[in-house]
């Protein structure tokens, strides 16, 4: 009998481990690790974007910028922003505190006025800098705000579906996300206006391993409905500068930090 | 004694000569916006803009805005020495002037000219011209006694050219609470405060409004380490809270008093301390700030030819409506202290003033086309005062470089003697154009 049982312990095992190993994560892990990987990596880090924001006219706007990071706590970050171009933002920088609640504090430095403006908490949809982009991309969407499917599970892909629990406060039914299984970087996204209608794509164009940490290069977000196009090219990547607090304050507002200068 | 000029107004107009100056340097500004390179490549604008009256005004031209306007900015960024350049070229068709580089007037106008340095790992220190602000309120002030220039706000310049740079000393202190600002000018800075020249204004001596037949010429303190300001701001949050106190030193920052024997206006001297606070509130930002304004040279309230003491409170709420929409409310009021002994006192033919003046603001913003496009209005409304003031302003990027702007400054009140009403024939609108490079 206690052979028997021996035996059956390592058929199980022998023919249970493959199955083990390949057992899919839940789609909440996919989701959280996604979040982590695209949002998260690193204690801090430091990244200049050149943001190319085309027309369907072919009219094209330059923006550029610089941006620190630092992971404050398990869902709080802290940011800080310094402007480049265009000719008439230069040298504004912007300090958004996220923060666990969902409601974060952003203030605006205006160094015409030599005023540090708070920003009352707004549309997080609304475009980010004039861009394609909403502030969302940026700072990333709380995970608690939809509902997640896993859809598919393909080679290469975790297709996830996303439902917003609070539907009126965005303009989409739901959006889709690919998730790279090697590095748990979202790849695409694709937004669903109401009527069921694609209205919207982000995604990623160039994906390199920075300090261990895949790191996306490139990527480009299409309002389909405008025609208009924004792509973003990142460089100049670095992560765990070891970044304090103490800049994301308004003394640094006031005065942009080394790190934030070429 | 007010300089009394012939009447009517000789209504200017711009000579052949005057804007083939203009023209040129704008075509020289664009030239080398568009070919100098390397180090010494400033940044800045060029700003063509016109403007005028809707109303018939007696005493100004009809033209109340025609000016271009270079600005080019130098600026050092470095590790120990932060250095910021920034001078104003102006060509200015409705108001000649001698250059004055305190008030603004001529061609040259520095907005600022000043060094930050670190002396210590928890200071910073800002010297030279500069550009200072502080408190909560939109467009609505109490304890942010920094300079002014109201002839700019109300002839259609761009927002911005509201502050008027400060010559003078920041020291920043950065304490685990907050920061300690202290500045010191050590020659009093005041408002680029109206003189007639521009703005039409009611003037008590005459009894009606003026304007450039009876230009402002009120007696300035000007004794460099003696007729000094000193302001003081102490700041820090708890929470998301944002609190702080002020104080300042100095004189009232526009001609508010009146000298007897020269029959010219004064700045009176004048404290002021106060506090504020400023929070996230439901799905927007709430403020509270109020201030103390002691008149230091009529604290019993009994000389008419100086103000009284005076309480001012705001409260204010901005949230977003929805998407590219927000708006903001503001209530403020003014109480005069010791307003028996102003009503005992005041001449029998002075206007005379409520003990409360109310006063409620509202801005609303529009973004649209990728926020090319930016429309505000912001009314003042003075319920006790019955007037107002209503600034509607349309901004348009045609690209990164190019900005088209147009608006209006409407004033309206029931009598000439009341603060916006005194302004009504100076309504205007306005259109501009700026590169910026």
């Amino acid at each position: 009998m206690k052979q028997l049982v021996n035996k059956l312990f390592w058929m199980v095992l022998l023919v249970g481990s493959p199955l083990l190993a390949s057992q899919e994560p839940g789609v909440d892990e996919i989701v959280a690790r996604a979040e982590q990987a695209a949002y998260y990596a690193g204690k801090d880090g430091r990244a200049r974007v050149e943001m190319t924001i085309s027309d369907k006219q072919g009219g094209t706007r330059e923006r550029a910028f610089t941006i620190l990071r630092l992971n404050a706590g398990k869902n709080s970050q802290k940011f800080y922003v310094y402007f480049e171009e265009p000719a008439d933002v230069r040298k504004m920088a912007y300090l958004v505190w996220k923060n666990e609640s969902g409601v974060d504090d952003r203030w605006l430095w205006m160094p015409s006025l030599n005023l540090v403006k708070r920003i009352a908490p707004g549309d997080k949809r609304t475009s980010f800098v004039g861009s394609d982009f909403v502030y969302e991309d940026v700072s990333g969407r709380a995970l608690k705000e939809d509902k997640h499917e896993l859809v598919e599970s393909g080679e290469t892909h975790w297709q996830v579906k996303n439902t917003p629990l609070d539907p009126g406060s965005v303009l989409f039914s739901y959006y889709t996300v690919w998730i790279d299984k090697q590095t748990w970087l979202p790849s695409k996204a694709e937004y669903y206006d109401k009527t069921g209608k694609l209205y919207r794509r982000v995604e990623v164009l160039k994906v390199e391993t920075i300090q261990g940490f895949p790191t996306v290069m490139e990527s480009r977000v299409t309002d389909l409905n405008s025609g208009s196009a924004t792509t973003n090219t990142i460089s100049e990547v670095t992560y765990d500068l070891g970044l304090t607090d103490r800049i994301f304050s308004e003394r640094f507002l006031r005065r942009p930090p080394r790190e934030v200068r070429q | 004694m007010f300089t009394t000029k012939n009447l009517p107004v000789r209504l200017r107009k711009p000579s052949f000569l005057r804007q083939m100056a203009g023209l040129m340097l704008a075509a020289y500004s664009l030239q080398l916006a568009a070919y100098s390179d390397g180090l010494l490549k400033p940044n800045g604008f060029v700003d063509v803009r016109a403007g005028t009256r809707i109303e018939d005004d007696p005493y100004e031209p009809d033209q109340s805005l025609a000016e271009l306007r270079l600005q080019l900015e130098w600026s050092h960024l470095g590790d120990k020495v932060e250095i910021m350049l920034a001078l104003d070229g102006v060509y200015d068709d409705v108001v000649d002037g001698d250059l004055d580089l305190e008030s603004g007037k001529g061609w040259l106008d520095p907005r600022t000219a000043w060094m930050l340095f670190s002396p210590a790992d928890f200071m910073d220190v800002k010297l030279g011209r500069q550009i200072l602000t502080w408190g909560t309120g939109d467009l609505l002030f109490i304890n942010d006694l920094f300079p002014k220039d109201w002839r700019s706000f109300f002839a259609g310049r761009d927002v911005t050219y509201l502050k008027a740079p400060s010559d003078a000393m920041l020291a920043s202190f950065f304490p685990q609470f907050g920061s300690v600002d202290v500045v010191y000018v050590p020659r009093f800075d005041a408002d680029r405060y109206l003189t007639g020249e521009r703005i039409s204004y009611y003037n008590p001596l005459l009894g009606r409004v003026a304007g450039r037949d009876a230009v402002q010429d009120p007696i300035k303190p000007d004794d460099w380490f003696s007729d000094h300001e000193l302001a003081l701001r102490v700041a820090g949050s708890r929470g998301a809270m944002e609190w702080a106190f002020y104080g300042y030193d100095g004189f009232f920052k526009s001609p508010a008093g009146f000298d007897e024997n020269t029959g010219r206006a004064t700045f009176p001297e004048l404290r002021t301390f106060g506090f504020s606070l400023r929070s996230p509130l439901g799905k927007g930002l709430i403020n509270l700030e109020a201030g103390f304004y002691d008149s230091r040279q009529d604290r019993d309230g009994d000389n008419p030819l100086i103000p009284n003491d005076e309480r001012r409170l705001l409260v204010g709420y901005e949230r977003e409506l929805k998407r590219n929409l927000s708006l903001g409310l503001q209530y403020y009021v003014e109480q005069m202290v010791d307003y028996q002994a102003y009503r005992s006192t005041l001449p029998e033919e002075m206007p005379i003033r409520d003990e409360n003046r109310h006063v409620l603001t509202m801005r609303l913003r529009l973004q649209a086309k990728s926020q090319k496009l930016t429309c505000s209005l912001f009314t003042f409304h003075s319920p006790s005062d019955k007037d107002g003031y209503v600034r509607p302003v349309v901004d348009y990027k045609l690209s990164d470089d190019w900005l088209l702007t147009g608006g209006a400054n409407l004033f309206w009140g029931e009598r000439e003697t009341s603060f916006f009403g005194q302004f009504e024939n100076n309504s205007n609108i306005y259109a501009g154009t700026r590169f910026t490079f």
